[in-house]
């Protein structure tokens, strides 16, 4: 499918936004999960670009890098996406043309932003008749899913805090340890103290870490799925806007049978043509709203039934991972221990 | 309703707290004269100490016997220690801290009244994690009244105090009001008063220098263990805070999994199971720390408060010796009262050997048992965490 087993182009951030718009115009609509791009922070970006060369705008940098490479092994993941000539350009061609319109202040972002509002009102007042409970079911289920989602990651967000905290109030008492060992007049026992410091200060070094770990391993994991429920609850919606245009198409017809009757009781000939000419239009418009309503109740039942089985993989292979790391840390902590007590039992 | 409920269960009834007595090393098993507490009881406001005394001694009428004591009993023998005279050259142990419930009080009105807001899974969770505090708080005001009676009963002259005797021995109340506010604001006089006088007279150079080594020593190793003290309290706390953490995780991957519909439900299931067992261990972890390292280097601190204490006691007294002798050499050129500054220096010069010579012995006491504290304690710590952390993984 490639012309080369291996190769590496250079990318912006807005290049991968759009990247991501061209997708979702081109697929989200008849129904496919389109994986949503990281989003962009204004803040961070802004100390980035002043050239602060500190913890903060590394982490930043690094965290934006992870999230882009979710980003792109989901999309590539996606048998339909994968063919797409866009995506191919993104990955292969050393020149791409800039992406326009990605900023989020800018025309095309306000856009977006009445777009989107305008779709929200719209879906208050959309009433569908749902003959396929199949729907309203996993509408429910994922409803539940993102209220669930939303609040663990709360929590193991506050965990991230915590062990930060916990991160720097060790490495604080350890230096506080070693002056206490430094003013200890009992020789063995000074010495003992400076290696506690040291203990705490490796323990330390440990925590942070696994602060690390907890954070991007299993925070992100729920950050990105929060944004995927959402791709998913607007391919349903998009749904629901296909079977408005149905429904309109076919009351349209009705009302165009109702002019050709009136016609026909008229005796005005030319105004039948016209009527019959237009009925055959929304004939037409009405199998065809059909066809797209089965199509892209087809194309939703296919991908959701993807989406689960990409879910429990992608939840189980992370979580275990990040087990994993919990088990690295505790061995690391009994090396350290196991180092430390017979200078504790030293001390005479 | 609900809150009496609660209340009732957070008002433990507490068994032997040997476990606890890591603090004091030295208590050898003294036929003579054994103390402790064996059992306590909390109530409203108030916690009942079981005194439990063993003695050998003629002084008392039975070989053994209990009494009921409160915190403000502690508070009053300790005082009339420190006022006692004859005791100034000896290191006063320490008064343990009042028991302090006012957090988890808090936490528990809190729970008491956000219990519409959560699902019973969580209530009962949080329930349990204040009753631990609660408990761990309880534990913790026992043994430190505990430690300060042991170290009286260790202590071969203030064993011997009568007021002591009356304490352990006297099966009614004490009648020992707190202090009104009028006493309390001459206390706090009392202590301006007594650190303004501690700056002059450390200004004296002392003549004897194992003292004066002491007196540098123990004023940069009361600083150091103010302050690591503080900070482990907060590293202590930040631990506890992440096993809390925990608890919250493993409720919500618990509700996840119970509403999930493919088969990963079994998966956070398990994980969720996972997460409390690791908050178990990480709550212990924290306590332990707390209790080894944190209430160790806390104690340390209020005792080398009062080791800084009997320096100045001592320091007071050569200075008035000092006063008294200037007194007695301008009575001897005035030839006026000399009778009277003689004896007067003579007193000041008694008084000042006989706080030399026990402090001397004190001091190194001191130390003896510092050490040994450390040293109990540090290997107890690393035992512990390399325990938990087998455990974990």
């Amino acid at each position: 499918m490639f012309s080369k087993n291996e190769f590496s182009v250079k990318r912006r951030f807005s290049d991968f936004l759009g990247l991501h718009s061209k997708l979702a115009n081109k697929y989200l609509h008849v129904g496919y999960i389109v994986p949503p791009a990281p989003e962009k922070s204004i803040v961070g970006m802004t100390k980035v670009k002043v050239g602060k060369e500190d913890l903060s705008s590394t982490e930043f940098v690094e965290k934006r890098r992870a999230a882009l490479e979710r980003y792109l092994q989901r999309t590539v993941k996606h048998p339909t996406l994968l063919q797409d000539p866009d995506l191919r350009q993104f990955l292969e061609s050393s020149e791409l043309p800039r992406a326009v319109n990605t900023q989020a202040l800018s025309g095309a972002g306000i856009l977006r932003m009445v777009n989107k509002a305008a779709d929200a009102v719209n879906k208050m007042t959309i009433k569908m008749n749902e003959s396929d409970a199949w729907f309203e079911e996993k509408q429910q289920q994922f409803e539940n899913l993102d209220q669930q989602l939303r609040k663990l990651h709360a929590n193991v967000e506050a965990l991230v805090c915590h062990r930060k905290e916990l991160s720097a109030n060790t490495a604080a008492f350890a230096k506080s340890a070693a002056m206490l060992g430094n003013s200890e007049d009992h020789t063995a026992l000074s010495r003992a103290l400076s290696q506690l410091a040291e203990v705490e200060e490796k323990i330390d070094q440990l925590h942070q870490e696994q602060a690390f770990a907890d954070f991007y391993m299993f925070s992100e994991l729920l950050s990105d799925y929060i944004r995927l429920i959402a791709a998913v609850k607007g391919v349903f919606d998009h749904r629901m806007k296909c079977w408005q245009k149905w429904e309109d198409a076919q009351i349209t017809l009705l009302k165009k049978r109702e002019t050709e009757a009136k016609m026909m009781v008229a005796n005005k000939p030319d105004k039948i043509q016209q009527a019959k000419n237009e009925i055959r239009e929304w004939e037409a418009k009405v199998q065809q709203g059909e066809r797209d309503f089965e199509q892209i109740s087809k194309t939703i039942r296919k991908e959701v039934g993807r989406f689960e089985k990409e879910r429990v993989k992608d939840f189980k292979t992370v979580i275990i991972k990040y087990l994993e790391s919990l088990v690295q840390t505790q061995q690391q902590l009994i090396k350290y221990w196991e180092a430390f007590l017979p200078e504790a039992k030293a001390i005479a | 309703m609900k809150q009496k409920n609660l209340n009732h269960i957070l008002h433990p009834h507490i068994r032997t707290v040997t476990e606890l007595k890591a603090i004091n090393v030295d208590l050898q098993s003294d036929a003579a004269l054994q103390v402790d507490i064996s059992d306590a009881l909390s109530e409203r406001d108030k916690v009942k100490f079981t005194v439990h005394t063993k003695s050998s001694l003629p002084n008392f009428k039975q070989n053994e016997f209990s009494v009921v004591r409160q915190h403000e009993e502690f508070i009053w023998l300790h005082d009339s220690f420190v006022e006692n005279e004859d005791y100034a050259g000896y290191i006063i142990p320490p008064a343990p801290p009042r028991p302090d419930f006012d957090a988890s009080r808090e936490k528990l009105q809190k729970l008491g009244e956000g219990e519409g807001s959560m699902t019973k899974e969580e209530f009962t969770k949080m329930k349990q994690e204040l009753e631990a505090e609660y408990l761990a708080i309880f534990k913790k005001t026992v043994a430190m009244h505990e430690v300060f009676l042991c170290r009286v009963a260790a202590h071969p002259i203030l064993r011997k105090d009568l007021n002591f005797h009356v304490f352990l021995e006297y099966n009614q109340d004490l009648s020992v009001r707190g202090k009104n506010k009028k006493e309390k604001l001459e206390d706090f006089f009392k202590n301006m008063v007594k650190s303004a006088d501690g700056v002059i007279v450390s200004g004296v150079k002392d003549v004897d220098d194992f003292f004066e080594h002491e007196r540098t020593f123990l004023l940069e190793y009361h600083n150091r263990v103010k302050d690591a003290s503080a900070k482990s309290d907060r590293m202590t706390r930040s631990h506890k805070s992440a096993a809390d953490d925990y608890n919250r995780i493993g409720s919500s991957l618990y509700a996840l999994g119970t509403q999930d519909s493919t088969d990963i439900c079994k998966f956070f299931l398990k994980v969720s199971e996972l997460f409390d067992k690791t908050r178990k261990i990480e709550a212990r972890v924290s306590a332990d720390e707390d209790l080894k390292l944190s209430d160790l280097l806390k104690y340390y601190l209020r005792e080398s408060q009062a080791a800084k204490d009997l320096l100045y006691r001592r320091s007071r007294s050569l200075v008035d010796y000092e006063n008294a002798n200037k007194a007695l050499d301008k009575a001897r050129a005035k030839n006026k009262d000399v009778l009277q500054a003689e004896t007067s220096q003579q007193l000041c010069c008694q008084k000042f050997e006989k706080i030399s010579e026990s402090a001397k012995q004190e001091l190194i006491d001191f130390k003896t048992r510092r050490v040994a504290a450390f040293r109990k304690n540090l290997v107890e710590l690393a035992e512990l965490e390399l325990k938990h952390a087998k455990v974990m993984s």
